[in-house]
């Protein structure tokens, strides 16, 4: 086991260094550059935007430019942005909690829906419940969530006038106020990333369920007397979990790295929506911290599930 | 209108015959700017107006939060390294300049005691130097009192070229500034200077604290802790900043105006983009301003239903145009396209130019697709007004552009598409990627399209489009097309540095890795020396008149089809009063004076 796992470690850094390749790579080639804003104004001499381009490195060749970033990051400097001229770490580290919040949350609301449902679909296949349920889903995972925000926008805070529809990190508000009003503004976004979530991951547990609940010694169980509760709970969900586990482990990168675009229809100042700002104006730096340490949770979480599974289920093991 | 005629006006201004606010727009009309007609106005001795400010609070204080909101928000807060309006806005909330610009172009002093004048004996004859006069008893956030070493120090941080100051262009054309005591300064110019107001005023001239940031000066400004906790003069001290979300700042006790702020708490919060910002504030009243609302006319009419809150617009400076390239992009000579050595095929005939800007629909184009966002335009600045010059008119007429061709023998071939010799009537027309250009371009395609001249467009990812990366032959800056379309912004209040675009050593080539100016690459020496005869003429009324004979110059020969003339649009809520907003200075210029009514 241990040398199992001290091996996909060592093939995870050859993996990690060719995406950092890649990726910064991808990005120089990539046209445009950080000081397009001051070009297009008169009022700033040229020699301003080439002073900047020649402090902050932009004119070096590429592999040059790589290593560097490459041997500051394994100092564990990440340099900085280009635009805000602040340490990218510390942009990250503002950003984090609320992506935490919303995308946790989210996921959260997701398996709250998907467990239950998921399961009692699954057990009475092809009922009116069952239908109905699977009716939603398909509409649930068919809609994008920029439609569905803006549907949400559109009836609770436009129609109705419910729910503000920007949401602030920094509420000035203590004590019962300040759940309130976060409560109320995350209300939206999480129902629209969590709704999604859900409908997905229903499908997925109603065939996982399914899978189980035809098997010989589900009916054992059933023929030696178990109430319908401890054979559903303890034999069929048990064992039907385990891919849903591998599929939500997988699903945790993404928490960290924010969603991009209800970030952006919800003024949501997670790293999705750092992420997007940072491309648009090109500042590499921020762009590179942030995809780097989404494909290094990819790597990471990709073995924390087979770990997982192997944990879960014995039959399987690790050579 | 010559120098005689502006003579006239500003003596029927001086009568009370013409208001000072229609001479301003007047001039505004004529291609100058209203800092500079004010500027004529002050040098003529013409009284300043009193600006009548309604402000109606009677102590300091007690108007609860000011939420604003910036779809593009600021990413620094240090204002001489801001790289757009949205960092100076962001910057202004802490930082106060000497002076700022009201709507009308007149300097309204903030940290000043009083605007220098020649009457008063503070800006030299000779054009070399100016007095300011400070105010005295302003402290910065942070107890300690605001000098005249203060702006010695501002200039010597912005102007060295290691500090990187994007405001730098304000600052090195001073030679020294002379302390004369410890309020008074005496800036002292490298060379005589008719347009005085451009550092330590507006946009470009909010003062840092020499005491924080002189450790800071030159390579090492980046590290300056005060670069993300601004500690200045202004209305608001800082509470927050997380670059590209929000900057909070609460009342300043101790701010030099009396009354003043009316709010306890400012919210500046950013991101999304402008359709859902006019939204928060003029439907939902969830805010109570919201900055450059880039919205079809349609949708705010839309929103305005409601009553809860409006789009309101203030001219200022900026031009979408047309330019019209006097070389040839399709020929390269010496391993360069749109090289001075190969002239335009086509469009160095001036029947072919004039006929292109008769085939611009700016009535439709204004009406359809910018609304209130833009007025028409027949100048490179201009504003309708009685005191056009009736020689440049934007028309839109078909038949005569058709009339001008065959005059000029370009005639039509058998594929509908107009030729002389072995020269076809065939442009390429690119611009950045924004629908309201694409719309732009299709309807003076269709016009071109009936006089015979045929338009291919093509649009670039604004990225790549505006982007400094020489090596790219989409940048702005190469013109590797015939026509091409942008908005030039005219952020600065004196015309001069606008107006050099036009001149021939700014000529944009691969020498000067595409950093000149002058994209059009259009050489006059007539207009060289004219704006070489502007640098140096301290009166202002014949600097005007130079300047609006260089605008002649450009749009009479068509160098530039000027399309239309921007407006700022903001939204605001009908509970906020006093949000006047300057098209000459930052949205949050004047935000001392905002109250909730």
């Amino acid at each position: 086991m241990s040398r199992y796992v001290v091996r996909r470690l060592l093939i995870a850094v050859p993996v990690i260094f060719g995406i950092s390749l890649v990726l910064f790579t991808i990005l120089a080639l990539a046209p445009g550059d950080p000081f397009e804003e001051l070009a297009t104004n008169p009022n700033v001499p040229p020699e301003v935007r080439m002073n900047l381009r020649a402090k902050f490195g932009l004119d070096d060749p590429l592999p040059v430019r790589y290593t560097r970033w490459l041997t500051s990051m394994l100092r564990g400097d990440w340099g900085f942005s280009f635009v805000s001229r602040v340490n990218v770490d510390t942009l990250i580290v503002q950003r984090l909690p609320t992506s935490l919040f919303v995308l946790g949350s989210a996921q959260l609301l997701g398996l709250l829906i998907a467990l239950p449902i998921g399961t009692y679909s699954a057990l009475r296949p092809y009922s009116v419940f069952d239908q109905v349920t699977t009716t939603f889903a398909f509409i649930g995972f068919s809609l994008p969530t920029f439609f569905t925000g803006l549907v949400f926008i559109l009836v609770f805070s436009l129609w109705l006038d419910w729910l503000p529809f920007i949401y602030r990190a920094d509420i000035s508000a203590a004590g019962w106020r300040w759940w309130w009003e976060h409560a109320r503004q995350a209300a939206m976004p999480v129902a629209v990333l969590g709704l999604f979530q859900g409908a997905t991951l229903t499908r997925f547990v109603r065939s996982a369920v399914l899978d189980v609940v035809r098997l010989d010694y589900v009916n054992t169980a059933r023929a030696k007397g178990l109430s319908e509760r401890a054979t559903v709970v303890k034999h069929v969900v048990r064992n039907a979990l385990i891919p849903v586990v591998t599929l939500v482990a997988l699903q945790i990168p993404g928490i960290f790295t924010g969603a991009v675009i209800t970030e952006q229809i919800f003024r949501i100042p997670g790293i999705g929506s750092l992420l997007i700002s940072s491309i648009l104006a090109n500042d590499t730096p921020v762009i590179m911290a942030i995809t780097f340490v989404f494909s290094c949770l990819v790597v990471i979480f990709n073995l924390v599930a087979d770990l997982l599974y192997g944990w879960l289920d014995p039959r399987i093991a690790y050579r | 209108m010559d120098e005689c005629r502006l003579r006239g006006l500003i003596e029927e201004v001086r009568a009370g015959a013409l208001s000072r606010r229609r001479f301003v727009q007047a001039m505004v009309g004529l291609g100058l700017t209203a800092p500079l007609a004010a500027q004529m106005l002050a040098a003529a001795g013409v009284a300043q107006a009193q600006p009548k400010v309604q402000y109606a609070p009677t102590r300091r204080g007690g108007g609860g939060a000011l939420k604003v909101l910036w779809w593009q928000s600021p990413t620094l807060l240090n204002p001489h390294f801001a790289t757009g309006t949205k960092d100076q806005d962001g910057s202004r909330i802490f930082y106060d300049p000497l002076a700022a610009f009201d709507p009308d172009g007149n300097l309204v002093p903030i940290l000043a005691a009083e605007i220098p004048s020649s009457q008063n004996g503070a800006v030299a004859k000779d054009g070399k130097s100016v007095t300011w006069r400070l105010k005295k008893g302003v402290v910065w956030h942070d107890g300690k009192p605001f000098t005249a070493d203060d702006i010695v120090f501002n200039w010597e941080y912005a102007a060295d070229s290691a500090t990187a100051a994007t405001t730098i262009s304000s600052y090195k054309d001073i030679a020294r500034i002379d302390k004369l005591d410890s309020h008074t300064v005496k800036l002292v110019f490298k060379n005589p200077t008719p347009f005085w107001a451009d550092g330590f005023c507006g946009y470009r001239g909010m003062i840092l604290p020499k005491h924080l940031f002189e450790p800071f000066k030159g390579a090492k400004s980046r590290e300056a802790p005060a670069n993300l906790k601004p500690v200045g003069t202004g209305a608001y001290r800082f509470v927050d900043f997380k670059p590209g979300d929000i900057v909070r700042g609460e009342l300043n006790p101790a701010y030099h105006m009396p009354n003043r702020p009316h709010f306890d708490t400012i919210e500046m919060k950013g991101g999304g983009d402008a359709v859902s910002a006019g939204r928060a504030v003029v439907q939902t009243a969830e805010y109570d301003y919201a900055w450059n609302m880039q919205v079809e006319e349609e949708i705010m009419r839309r929103m305005e239903q409601g009553g809860r809150g409006k789009f309101e617009t203030s001219p200022g400076g900026n031009i979408e145009h047309i330019q019209c390239n006097q070389t040839d992009p399709w020929k390269e000579v010496d391993g360069e396209r749109s090289s001075v050595k190969a002239p335009h095929p086509f469009l160095t005939d001036p029947a072919v130019r004039q006929a292109l800007s008769l085939l611009v629909d700016r009535a439709s184009v204004q009406e359809e697709i910018y609304g209130r966002g833009g007025q028409v335009t027949p100048n490179f600045l201009n504003s309708p007004s009685k005191y056009v010059s009736k020689a440049n008119r934007a028309e839109f007429n078909v038949e005569k552009a058709v009339q001008i061709l065959e005059a000029a023998g370009w005639k039509k071939g058998a594929d509908g598409i107009r030729a002389k010799g072995d020269k076809k009537l065939k442009m390429v027309y690119q611009t950045s990627i924004n629908a309201p250009r694409q719309k732009t371009q299709a309807i003076v395609k269709q016009a071109a399209a009936k006089a015979g001249i045929e338009i291919e467009i093509k649009s670039i990812t604004a990225s790549v489009y505006f982007s400094s990366d020489a090596a790219n032959p989409d940048i702005y800056s190469r013109f590797s097309t015939d026509i091409q379309m942008y908005t030039t912004t005219q952020a600065s209040p004196d015309p001069q540095t606008f107006m050099e675009q036009f001149a021939s050593w700014e000529v944009s080539a691969k020498d000067n890795k595409y950093q000149g100016r002058n994209i059009t690459r259009w050489r006059s020496e007539e207009y060289d020396k004219l704006f070489r005869a502007a640098e140096t003429e301290l009166d202002p009324v014949k600097r005007a008149a130079l300047f609006i004979r260089m605008n002649d110059l450009v749009i009479q020969n068509v160098i530039v089809v000027p399309v239309l003339w921007r407006n700022k649009v903001q939204a605001v809520s009908s509970r906020l009063r006093g949000a006047e907003i300057s098209g000459w200075d930052n949205d949050t210029a004047f935000l001392y004076n905002w109250f909730r009514a």
